[in-house]
Order: structure tokens, then sequence, then C-alpha cells
């Protein structure tokens, strides 16, 4: 297990895990905070460390429909964006889905425009959740890096064979420097495997059609079947994360849990914000208030029943969002989180607390001042207000 | 060696876009992709934007195609295509494929000249060793007959219908054959079906260039059109012999008119048969028709000065 540790941002970590798993092709176009992944992986390129052939296209539209081009002609693709690139690229997230192709992308989490806004936020990868795409979300860079890693092997794995977004919060992660632990480059060759290909378009002898239509009679089945494959995801993110201990001795599961078994009230929190909210939790526990945390990884497919069944004993819990969902009552994570635990009699009581948004902040005193009123809720089963927005002027 | 242009050796090659597929009868399009293909002794992956080839000849469990084919969007066949010409060459490197294999994008002129421009003009400036063909029938048929910026001035569509204050589309056409010469690319060149010949030689030749390529062919669509069913390759016909559709091809900047017809007809001769014009021939739409004549006139004269005038640059062939 030769690991070497370095201090390296978010950016640099996964751009160094792509060189590490050295794909066949892959097409990029700039935005901020994502730039410096690709940035990274073309110096890589130019130098002759990776035998990538990249794509330097004129938008992240052509991108994504250069990476579903490359991925049906049978190898393994990658990508990197950000927010507005990610938009830009809606119409293809469903075509490269729908055609069940591997392809990584890195989604460095940023605020969607207007206003312009390029800081930490997730909203672009919220608006993308249901698109048919695997999401892994990362709270800092040794997990952007392991996610990175592992999203090949979920992606392409025989079963699945389904597009994999690996998120992390922009610049709070993409760009701070943290100490992190890498693989040797033969290990995680190793572990990601030579690409097997599934029908792929450059086979002459075998011709292909890719993207048929399907009218009425079909298109149902092939969604159904899609969702049949999703019920799948679960269970080999769980196999592969198995495997990754192997070679690094760290532990993935589909979600973190973080003195949950013996709480009775608990923070649900996606990605950077978690670290900030467990050294809070553990204030808490010292002060005899048992609190504690759930982080999702695998967003997409939601994990609802093992989500469920891991907060289903709290008496309070507080969903925090990093973007809200305009015109529906709630943040995405909170309707999320509801609907895993709606089918039990006894169930913790939900709020939801908006926070973060376009790279504000998020504080030890949000966490605070979110558990002290949990433990009210707790206490008295009385609830003020169910949702709101937190660290915002009034 | 490369399978001789007859008729009588061509017709032992494999078609390889199937009879059974649900274009209408009598459309342009899958003749111009049968000469294509039939043009071509490499095998060839196509990718095609959506629109009336792609939507009716890949459907269900059923495919046209006896060659690899991907559909992905409306407007990103070019790009698509640059995504498997990279992962060919990518894996021609590592030595995982040997075959020589050439690469044809197909779109309507609604996902090349307009929604699709950007995605084009990209793979063309990035040097992809690929085929662009364009048959344009003038119109986003495959919707129900949509202007688009190809479709012919005073054109009577359905966004822009001739009516009694409007008589059709007021504007020219945008001229992609020359925007895509204007990129440097190696090779660009027009083609008409009714010249099947003369096309089939082109995309030959495109096909020994490496690098990217653009062919703009025109393809009569008869519901669009309204003209007849069995009129398609006349009217393609009709098109080179009145100017309208000049057959000619930039090769590395050097223009070269490839047919000129003996007689130049009048336009109207291709307008009359089709019923997207038929307003054109009242009185009071006269000056469009005046327009419509000075300005492929105005076009022809100077394609043949373009011609004189690049033929200096022709680099002498080694003997
Ligand atoms: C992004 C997007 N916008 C609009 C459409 C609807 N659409 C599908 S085909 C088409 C027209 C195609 O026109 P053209 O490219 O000229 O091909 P034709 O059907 O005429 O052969 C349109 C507007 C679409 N599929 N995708
Ligand atoms: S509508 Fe026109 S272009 Fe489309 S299939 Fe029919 S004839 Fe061909
Ligand atoms: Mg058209």
């Amino acid at each position: 297990m030769g690991q070497k540790i370095v201090a390296v941002t978010g950016n640099e970590a996964v751009a160094n895990a792509l060189r590490q798993v050295n794909p066949d092709v892959s097409a990029a176009y700039p935005i901020t905070p994502a730039t410096d992944i690709m940035q990274r992986f073309t110096s890589f390129v130019s130098n002759g460390l990776v035998k990538t052939e990249m794509i330097l296209v004129e938008s992240e539209h052509s991108a994504m429909s250069a990476c579903i081009g490359a991925s049906a002609a049978g190898g393994r693709v990658m990508t990197a964006t950000a927010s507005q690139g990610l938009a830009l690229m809606w119409e293809l997230l469903f075509i490269a889905s729908g055609s069940r192709l591997p392809i990584v992308m890195a989604l460095v989490n940023r605020a969607l425009s207007a206003p312009l806004n390029i800081h930490g936020d997730h909203s672009d990868g919220m608006g993308a959740r249901d698109c048919g795409w695997i999401q892994l979300w990362s709270e800092n860079a040794q997990e952007a890096y392991d996610n990175t890693i592992q999203a090949f092997r979920i992606a392409e794995h025989m079963d699945i064979r389904l597009p994999v977004m690996t998120c992390m919060d922009g610049f709070i992660i993409s760009h701070s420097i943290e100490r992190i632990e890498y693989l040797d480059d033969y290990a995680v060759k190793n572990f990601v495997g030579e690409y097997k290909q599934l029908n792929p378009l450059l086979d002459i002898e075998h011709p292909v059609s890719y993207g048929p239509l399907i009218l009425p009679d079909y298109y149902m089945e092939f969604r159904r079947a899609h969702a049949e494959v999703m019920s799948k995801v679960p269970g080999v993110v769980l196999d592969v994360a198995k495997d990754f201990e192997k070679i690094s001795g760290r532990k993935y599961g589909l979600f973190e849990t973080y003195r949950l078994d013996d709480a009775e009230v608990g923070l649900v929190i996606l990605n950077s914000a978690a670290g900030t909210s467990k050294d809070v939790i553990d204030e808490f526990r010292n002060r005899g208030i048992k609190a504690g945390l759930l982080k999702p990884r695998l967003y997409r497919p939601f994990p609802y029943e093992e989500v469920g069944e891991a907060l289903k004993h709290l008496k309070a819990v507080c969903v925090l969002d990093r973007a809200d969902a305009f015109g529906a009552s709630y943040g995405p994570l909170f309707m999320d989180i509801a609907s895993s635990i709606y089918h039990y009699k006894n169930k913790p009581i939900l709020i939801n607390k908006i926070y973060g948004l376009g790279g504000r902040d998020y504080l030890p005193e949000h966490a605070e001042l979110v558990l002290n009123e949990l433990a009210e809720i707790a206490k008295t089963g009385k609830v003020k207000t169910f949702k709101e927005y937190i660290g915002v002027r009034e | 060696m490369a399978t001789p242009l007859s008729l009588k050796e061509l017709s032992k090659k494999e078609l390889l876009l199937t009879a059974g597929h649900r274009m209408c009868s009598g459309c342009g399009a899958p003749p111009v992709v049968k000469m294509v293909l039939l043009a071509s002794d490499y095998p060839v992956v196509a990718s095609n934007a959506t629109g009336c080839l792609e939507v009716s000849t890949c459907i269900s469990e059923y495919t046209a195609w006896k060659i690899p084919w991907i559909h992905n969007a409306f407007e990103n066949a070019a790009a698509t295509l640059s995504g498997v010409e990279t992962m060919y060459r990518s894996l021609k490197k590592q030595g995982k494929i040997d075959k020589e294999i050439k690469f044809i994008a197909f779109g309507g002129d609604g996902g090349t000249y307009d929604i699709g421009f950007q995605s084009l003009s990209g793979a063309m400036e990035r040097g992809h060793d690929m085929l662009y063909i364009c048959y344009d029938n003038g119109a986003y048929m495959n919707t129900g007959i949509q202007r688009s910026s190809a479709t012919p001035l005073g054109a009577d569509t359905t966004t822009c219908p001739a009516g009694s204050v409007v008589p059709g589309k007021l504007q020219e056409r945008k001229d992609l054959t020359k925007i895509m010469a204007a990129h440097g690319i190696p090779y660009v060149a027009q083609a008409s079906p009714s010249h099947w010949s003369d096309l089939m030689k082109k995309v030959r030749k495109a096909l020994e260039i490496k690098g990217p390529k653009f062919m703009n062919i025109i393809s009569p669509c008869n519901r669009g059109w309204r003209s007849a069913a069995n009129d398609a390759i006349l009217l393609s016909r009709l098109a080179v012999e009145t100017c309208y559709w000049p057959l000619y091809e930039i090769e590395n900047g050097v223009t070269r008119v490839t047919v000129k017809p003996k007689e130049k007809k009048p336009l109207v001769d291709f307008l009359k048969p089709q019923g997207r014009f038929k307003h054109l021939f009242a009185p009071e739409n006269e000056w469009l028709l005046k327009k419509a004549q000075d300005d492929v006139n105005a076009y022809w004269e100077r394609l043949l000065k373009e011609e004189e005038f690049t033929k200096s640059e022709e680099v002498p062939k080694e003997q």
C-alpha cells in the first residue's frame, strides 16, 4: 500500500487521479472553478505523462457531445465542468445516461447565474440530479481524489454502464490546500483495470446504431430498464468501495454517519460543510447533547432505505441545503431525506435550512444555532419554522 | 484499387442504407446518402444530426444503417463525430485498432447552417479527419417545413408563410459553403444527386484528403418544396442548370467549377415546379422574382471570377 502524503488542492488531487487513471480521450472547456483540473491535465498530456487524446472544444455542449461520441466509439472518457458549463450540457446529460455510456465527469460545484457568481454552491449538481447519472459527493480533497478513482470502476461495471459525476465544493475544496494521501500509479492502474468495451461503434465488423428514435411502443420499457440499472448501483458502489479499501485503507459507504447511532438530534449535510459540522457536533457531545450527522456520498441513486434506517431513531433532524428548489417548499436534499423517512411510523421531526449560497461561508456558529434549535425541538416537540435561510441579511 | 465509378461496377456494391427506411417516397436524402456511402471503398462510421434522415432511418428495433452509426442530438453531429474520430486516433496509437476507417457526419441544413453551426465550425477548426455532409433541403422539414437560414429567398415556409403583407422569406440564403471555405480547411464542395458521378468523385477526393472536409449537397424534399414526388432528381438537375446550385469545389484555396451548364437556364425553370414559390408569380411579387434571378446571376459571375482568380494559386501537380 505505497501511499504518498502530499499537500495539494482539490483540483490538483482530481487532476492527479485522472492522470493515474489515464483515460483514452477527454474533451473539455474552461470554466471556473473546474478549469484548473483540465489545465493541469493538459500539462500531463503535453509532457507525455498520459496517453489521453484531448479535444479542446468550443463549448461545454460540444465537450459532452464529443465525450458521448468518444465513449460510444469504445474507450475510457472523462471531462470536468461546473455551473453554467453543466447547464449548457443539460440535454446531453440525458443522452449520455440514456445511451448507457460510462463517462466520468468531475463537477466542481458552483452557483448558477443570475446573478453571476463563481463560488461554491450546489445548485448546478442539484439541477442535474435526476438526469440518469450516478452522483458521488465529496467532503474534501481526499474524498474527491478517492471518488474520482472509484467512479471509473462504478461507471464501467458491466451491470451498470452509466456515467458518473463526482462533486466537490468550488473553491472551498477545489482551491484549498489539504493534506491527502495519493495511491501509487500502479495501484490505481490495477484498480481501474483495462477498459472493457461494450458495443463499440468502431467495431466495423459488427455495426451498431446508437441513438435511435423510440416511439411510445417501447420508450417506457427503456426508461424502466434505466431505473432498474439504477437500483443495482448501490451494491456496486459498496463492492467497489471494499476493493478500494484494500488498496487505500480508506473506508467508503453509501453515506457517512458521524456519532449518529445514539444521537437524538442530527444534521444531514453534503460536501465540505460536513467537516465544520462535525467539529461542532463534538462540542455539543462534550456538553452532553447527543448530536450526530449524516453526510450522503452516493446522492444518485439515493439510498432511501439505508438513509431512512440510519435516521429513523432520531428525535429531530435538520437538513441543510446549499441550493434551493424554487417553487418547491423545501430544498432538494430535504425532499430526499423526507422521502426516506416518510414510511416510518415513528420518525424524527424534520426542519430545513438553506445555507452557503454563492460561496457564503458556513461557520461553526451556524451549526451551533441549528443544533440548539434541534435540541429545543427534541425537548418540546414544537417547531417554529420548518424552512428558513441562515447566514443571510434580513 | 478503387471501384471504378461506373454504374456497372457500382451496382455490384452493397447499399449501406437499406430499403425499408421511413423517409417519404421520392425524398432526395436517401439517394444522397447512398451515393456518398457507395463512393467510399473504406469502411465508414457515421454520425447523424436529428432531422428527417435520422428519425426515419433508425426507429426502435430497426435500423437502415449497415455501417456503425450514431445519432446524439440535433446540433452536435460534428462534435459527436469529433469524439468518435479522436477515440479512433487514440486506440490506433495504442495499437488497439489497425483498420483504416473514414468518418462522415450527416446533417440537415437546420442542423448545419443554424443550430449546429458552432459545433461544425469548432470541429473543422480543430482539424479532425472527417467529412461533414450537409443535405440541404432548405428548411426544417422534420418539424414541418419551418424557415432555416438555408431557405431560399421568397420561399413559403410554415414560419415565413407567404401572405398578403409578407411574401415568404425576405432574406437571402446564408452562404455556408463559402463560410466553410473561409475556415481554411483543405476541401469544400457543393454537389447534387442529379450529377451523381460529380458527387461521388468529390466524396472520393474528400476521403483521400487528411483533415476536415465539408460538402453541401442539395436534397429535394417534395413535402416542403411542394413538388411532385418523382421530381427530386429533375429538380436537383434544374438547380444546377439554372446556376441556383453551382457545382464547385475549393481545394486548398483553389476554386474549380466542376459543372458548367452549356446553356444557363432561367431561374424560373427551377422555381415553377415548386409550390413553395407559387406566390412569386403573382404580379405584386415580380420584384422578388427579379431579385432572386439577379442574385443567382451575380453569384455565378462572382464564382467564375473566383475560379479564374484562384487558378494562379494552384500548386502544380508533381510529374
Ligand atoms: C435542441 C433542439 N431543438 C429543436 C429540435 C427540433 N427539431 C428536430 S429536427 C428539426 C429540424 C431539422 O431540420 P434540418 O436539420 O434541416 O433537417 P431536415 O429535417 O430538414 O432533414 C428540429 C427543429 C430538436 N430536436 N432539438
Ligand atoms: S419531409 Fe422532405 S426531407 Fe423529410 S423525408 Fe419527407 S421528403 Fe424527405
Ligand atoms: Mg432541412
